[in-house]
């Protein structure tokens, strides 16, 4: 079973669910925790693996043989990135622009282009105790997080569960990172914040027909009208944690909830037997 | 004119509290949200009226079944899987064109998406240009490249002084897009190990284009001995700490309220931020 964390907003505690579910499984199954926040990768502050593979991600961009091109500008002509440009005796790739489709090179009539790769990050694996782990990081300046969250992900366990952090936001690293999951947990705050962003966060995970359920973070701050709305589209919350400074305290210094305070671990076993109920009536559980 | 921009590497660090104040400190200026897939500064602003527009932007691959003859070409050469039965999978299509281009019966045409919205709104701040993505689209890189355009354009007409833009969390394409160009960059952090390793790509990404960059420690109490090692961290960069704001549940009353802190508070907080913001209008005048 995969089950994403996602939130829409940012900071609202999807790090410290993601690791305090992975850490509360650990001893009764096989779980792998995939941190698909690739632009800005937290867990393993938290988990501490020790990493033991280290692979590079690159996406191929076009590198134009000079000697066979004629300069015809069909390459510019089907681009549409605007990432190569011809001129009368030049051409200019720009390959921050790239998204790496192969059009250009396939086209080209003098088979004049060929791809090379750019490294744009990093995937890296490893475990923990038992907890096996993975992440992404994309390297400094670099725009496009999606190729290593597909990369990413081509590392998920096939059996037992994976759980995914995803990150904040609804645009498509979350679609990347969140899509042909079984579940997905939207953590959220409330405040009005946290419920705008939720709303969004619900349409992104509706429109990609993935079942998912809210867990309501530093509850007692802000207003009661996240709870309301969840009970309007009947969407269960299926774990409520308190505002607590003691919690705060923890997460500062990178120590997840259920070893700063293990009673927490059976909220958590709680939670994710909740998640199998609801994955299993759905009946879109994959046979693991 | 200058621009400013807030951002934080991780999310929820308190950029936007901080835009909202701003937005009523501030003379002379227009607010751009550019955290256009899930915008929130309009809950504090309090928008009373907006221009609407469509954001129309790249294109999605489209079959014709009756032209098609089921080769699979192009299902063969597309590199993001968003063809599959002969059908084309909107979210997953990049709108390359690829396909288009090689179908041998000419089934398959590309046809422009909407992609979301953009508002011009007034406050009782000034103007705000923010946005709303559509769910799952791609390009919200170009979208905020637009609400900073359209920003600028009225800072230009009207003359104002600043721009103020309240960015997204990461460090990918529409971070990117917020700050490239802009005369500074605020980044809000908090003591947290997470905030503090955040803040270091984030910081990165400024130097990696040319922005200069000061750090302001939102709740720099809950840790202080994070916040020192920010303080250490950012000495060692050569990124000045321009503020230290205290924790105070004060500014989640206020958001509750949908005011900025400042608006309802005369207390710690709102003093630190109008420090910060003074701090912040002395360094774009340099």
């Amino acid at each position: 079973m995969i089950i994403s964390v996602a939130s829409g907003k940012g900071g609202t505690g999807k790090t410290l669910v993601a690791t305090s579910l992975a850490l509360s499984l650990k001893e009764r199954e096989s779980v792998q925790l995939l941190d698909c926040d690739v632009e800005e990768p937290n867990d393993h502050v938290f988990v501490k693996p020790v990493f033991t593979q280290s692979e590079a991600v690159s996406i191929p961009v076009p590198r134009v043989d000079e000697e066979k091109c004629t300069y015809c500008g069909k390459c510019a002509e089907v681009c549409a990135y605007n990432a190569i440009a011809v001129t009368k005796q030049k051409v200019l790739v720009f390959p921050e622009l790239c998204h790496g489709c192969g059009a250009c090179s396939y086209l080209c009539p003098e088979e004049a282009i060929s791809e090379e790769g750019k490294m744009i990050g990093v995937v890296e694996s490893g475990c923990a105790n038992s907890l096996k782990f993975a992440h992404g990081r994309l390297n400094i300046g670099e725009a496009m997080a999606p190729p290593i969250i597909r990369q990413l992900k081509e590392h998920a366990s096939h059996e037992g569960t994976v759980i995914i952090d995803v990150s904040p936001g609804t645009s498509c690293p979350v679609v990347e990172a969140v899509s042909d999951s079984d579940f997905c947990i939207l953590v959220t705050e409330p405040t009005p914040f946290g419920l705008n962003d939720l709303i969004l966060a619900i349409e992104t995970v509706r429109q990609l027909d993935i079942p998912c359920g809210i867990i309501l973070n530093r509850a007692g701050v802000g207003d009661g009208k996240t709870e309301e709305y969840c009970q309007k589209e009947n969407i269960p919350i299926l774990l409520t944690i308190p505002l607590d400074t003691e919690i705060a305290r923890l997460y500062s210094r990178g120590i997840t909830l259920v070893e700063g305070i293990p009673q927490w671990q059976e909220s958590f076993i709680g939670l994710f037997d909740k998640i199998k109920e609801i994955v299993i009536e759905r009946g879109s559980g994959t046979k693991r | 004119m200058k621009e400013v921009v807030v951002l934080s590497g991780k999310g929820g660090t308190g950029k936007t509290s901080i835009v909202g104040s701003f937005a009523a400190l501030a003379q002379s200026k227009v607010l751009a949200d550019c955290d256009v897939d899930a915008a929130d500064l309009h809950l504090l602003l309090q928008p009373v009226n907006q221009q609407k527009y469509d954001f129309w932007s790249g294109q999605i691959a489209f079959i014709d079944e009756e032209k098609c003859t089921q080769c699979g070409l192009c299902q063969d050469v597309c590199r993001f899987d968003a063809i599959r039965d002969f059908k084309v999978d909107p979210i997953s299509c990049e709108g390359c064109g690829f396909c288009s281009h090689i179908c041998p019966v000419e089934a398959i045409t590309m046809k422009e998406s909407l992609s979301g919205h953009w508002f011009i709104s007034g406050t009782k701040y000034g103007h705000l240009v923010h946005a709303r993505l559509g769910i799952a689209q791609e390009n919200s890189g170009k979208l905020v490249a637009l609400v900073r355009q359209q920003a600028r354009q009225i800072a230009e007409k009207q003359g104002f002084n600043y721009i103020i833009s309240d960015g997204p969390p990461g460090i990918g394409c529409p971070v990117i897009s917020s700050l490239s160009g802009a005369n500074l960059a605020l980044l809000v952090t908090e003591p947290t190990l997470s905030g503090i390793h955040d803040l270091g790509r984030v910081i990165g990404v400024c130097h990696h284009f040319g922005v200069p960059a000061v750090v302001c420690i939102n709740k720099y109490d809950i840790n202080e001995d994070n916040t020192h090692q920010i303080e250490t961290y950012c000495l060692d960069q050569e990124v000045e700490v321009a503020s230290k704001i205290s924790f105070d549940n004060v500014v989640t009353e206020a958001l509750v309220k949908g005011l900025p802190v400042v608006e309802c508070s005369q207390g710690k907080v709102a003093q630190q931020i109008e420090k910060l913001w003074q701090r912040i209008s002395c360094t774009l005048v340099i």
